[in-house]
């Protein structure tokens, strides 16, 4: 412990306490949590000298004390607040977590089709813990990432949800992940499993409720099995102070589909870690996101696609729109390993820049082993077209009217993946909202 | 209508159009002809407020209002339209919602209320039949992936749609097969009336066998040298532009 790094002390001291509390948790559990607390202590936040983290400097988080919400109800919250903080109508099933912490109360737990289960992860560990012991944390990597490993070591609760075989669930699974304590430090857990050829539907909703700094960890494993078909949403809509890291694992078994698209508009740090990994042939994979940042927000996404098997596709598209002095990381992670012939991997990241004060750092990163592969990547930056916005004036729109079709366009790419009605309404609103009232001015160059 | 008064544009520090006048009343169709390099579209663009174009001289009176001092989204409220010669892409837009918006703007710019999409779909249909256009057009995004006809054709539309009091077509009939051009020339001559006004922009006399004008004139070297009637768009079929360009510098 003598080389432990500044700021990770006081999440060793919360473990500690967290240690002497938790008696009833199973033992591999207990050993797991230890292992990832001590590779977490050992490895610290990492710096901007780690090529992971180059251009993301983690300094505000590790110097600023959080501390994890108590157990217990989570605040009074009204019910009205919390159904107004779902995206889907109240038909879909619904689980909630306050700063982390389940909230039964609010959540809504339709029986499910077929004997799918959805509950808290405590309960699993109860009802079904050699499932949970088979997958939490053997798809994330946690000995690799640190924000992985302090999830890990301090996983106690989340969300978990388990599709049988042939099951299909025609109603979204929403999960609406509420950010409300100044100063908290929140790690929802995300675990779902789809059994052979079932069909689901999983929205990930992250809202923030405060404008103070929060830190939000939050690790997502999805395990889709042979045949299965899932398909995942993210919104992320955390407060501007809200440091939010996020780590999404799918793993991809023979002939399965995975879709996942993300939406984020939120947090002054937000850090995606996003790993698609292919275990059996056949896999497909549709990768998206897009970010609206302004002022001085961060958003960085860190996407790995590892085609480990033959016969597998991806497909990656990733928007941004950056104005003010926001900035955006992108590193896209492709790797095709000595066996995956007959690999079809795409790439593309565009940037639409509003301002002069922003900046983009885009990546890609081609790691390709196998010789009978189809790999393409593409990004570019640009601003908004004069001559666009020239046409778009002399039909009757302001300029501000003008530019703000103009970004929406520039995003419809990704918008029109989501096919999910309530969803897109939802995404539609919000780039109305977050576009709409932006300032505009064109220096015709 | 449009007074045009001594008009000089730039556009980067170059002198294009040097001294213009042009005069149009409501229920004229006036044809613009000339050689390459004459200044026809940096007019076209002057008169529709390009920022790229800077007045350096002169008056444009509109409906007796300064039309030089409002931006080219009022002069579009205002019933200026202009069919660009080469229309502009936009990816992610599509026909339907980029027509909505501007059927609103303008509307209400004239204190109209909004028509919601089923009015629009409504009126959209209606003009697309004119243009012989499928209703899938209304789906694609703006100009994005249309064939050369299919844009001019599209402007044609957009033309229909906002009704305007002034139409300004920037060589609209360049570059289009025969059907293409009638289908072009239906739409202006559907457009024409009593109230309204429509310069053509144009390198050919063939649009002006189904567009009949009111006045031909000639622009050269940033002037229009002259002005007649439309037997003058015969007679620059006939000999071309080099005896205007002789009459020109025998004048010099």
């Amino acid at each position: 412990m003598s080389t432990m790094i500044a700021g990770t002390d006081r999440y060793l001291a919360e473990f500690e306490s967290l240690e002497r509390g938790a008696h009833e948790s199973p033992a591999w559990l207990a050993a797991l949590r230890r292992e990832a607390m001590a590779r977490f202590a050992e490895r610290g936040f990492p710096t901007t000298r780690d090529e992971d983290w180059r251009y993301t400097n983690l300094g505000p988080l590790a110097a600023t004390p959080f501390h994890a919400a108590g157990p217990g109800a989570p605040g009074d919250l009204s019910a009205e607040l919390v159904d107004r903080s779902a995206v889907g109508p109240s038909a879909w099933p619904r689980l909630v977590f306050v700063d982390g912490r389940f909230a039964p109360e609010h959540s809504s737990r339709q029986r499910l089709p077929g004997g799918a289960r959805l509950s808290s992860l405590a309960e699993a560990m109860t009802t079904d813990g050699e499932l949970v012991e088979r997958h939490l944390a053997r798809h994330a990597r946690w000995d690799a990432d640190v924000f992985a490993a302090l999830s890990t070591a301090f996983v106690q609760d989340g969300a978990f949800l388990h599709v049988p075989v042939e099951t299909v669930i025609d109603a979204p699974i929403e999960i609406v992940l509420l950010t409300t304590a100044p100063g908290v430090l929140a790690q929802p857990r995300i675990l779902v499993v789809a059994e052979p050829h079932s069909r689901f539907t999983v929205l990930e909703r992250h809202l923030g409720l405060t404008d103070e700094a929060c830190f939000v960890n939050t690790v997502t494993e999805l395990a889709v099995g042979p045949g299965a078909s899932l398909d995942h949403y993210v919104l992320q809509e955390q407060g501007a102070s809200t440091f939010h890291m996020a780590t999404v694992h799918a793993a991809l078994e023979r002939d399965s589909t995975f879709s996942t698209c993300e939406a984020a508009f939120g947090a002054g740090l937000a850090r995606t870690t996003l790993t698609v990994r292919f275990e059996g042939q056949g896999g497909r994979a549709s990768i998206a996101g897009l970010y609206v940042a302004d002022r001085r927000q961060h958003v960085d996404h860190h996407v790995t696609v590892d085609h480990a098997v033959p016969r597998c596709s991806s497909q990656q598209l990733f928007k941004g729109v950056l104005d003010g002095s926001a900035r955006a990381v992108f590193n896209g992670r492709v790797i095709v390993r000595p066996d995956a012939q007959k690999t079809d991997a795409n790439q593309t990241n565009k940037h639409l820049l509003l301002s002069d004060g922003v900046e983009v750092d885009s990546k890609p990163q081609l790691e390709i082993f196998a010789d009978d592969v189809k790999c393409t990547h593409g990004a570019a930056e640009g601003q908004l077209a004069p001559e666009a916005i020239f046409y778009l004036r002399s039909r009757g729109l302001d300029e501000a009217r003008a530019r703000r079709l103009l970004t929406l366009g520039f995003v419809r790419e990704v918008v029109e993946r989501v096919t999910v009605e309530p969803i897109r309404r939802h995404l539609d609103r919000m780039l109305e909202t977050r576009l709409g009232t932006r300032p505009a001015t064109t220096e015709w160059p | 209508m449009l007074s045009v008064r001594d008009l000089s544009v730039a556009v980067d520090d170059k002198t294009i159009l040097r001294q213009l006048n042009l005069e149009v009343r409501a229920g004229e169709v006036h044809a613009v002809m000339g050689p390459n390099g004459s200044g026809k579209s940096t007019l076209a663009q002057a008169l529709a407020g390009h920022p790229a174009y800077t007045v350096t001289g002169g008056q444009v009176t509109y409906l007796g209002r300064d039309l030089l001092a409002m931006s080219p989204e009022d002069r579009a409220r205002a019933g200026v339209f202009l069919a660009f010669q080469y229309p502009i892409e936009i990816p992610g837009v599509s026909n339907a919602a980029f027509l909505k918006a501007a059927i609103n703007e303008q509307r209400a710019a004239r204190g109209l209320e909004e028509l919601d999409a089923m009015d629009v779909l409504e009126l959209l249909q209606q003009k697309l039949e004119l243009v012989e256009m499928d209703k899938s057009f209304l789906n694609r995004p703006v100009n994005e992936g249309f064939s050369g006809g299919e844009k001019k054709r599209n402007e044609i539309l957009q033309m229909a749609v906002l009704d305007p009091t002034l139409a300004i077509l920037d060589e609209t009939d360049s570059g289009l097969d025969i059907d293409a051009l009638k289908i072009v020339a239906g739409g202006v001559n559907g457009l024409r009336r009593s109230d309204n006004a429509i310069i053509l922009v144009t390198h050919y006399q063939r649009i002006l066998q189904y567009v009949e004008p009111d006045r031909v004139h000639v622009l050269f070297d940033g002037r229009i040298v002259k002005s007649a009637g439309k037997e003058l768009a015969l007679e620059l079929e006939r000999r071309g532009y080099d005896w205007i360009k002789d009459e020109v510098a025998s004048l010099a």
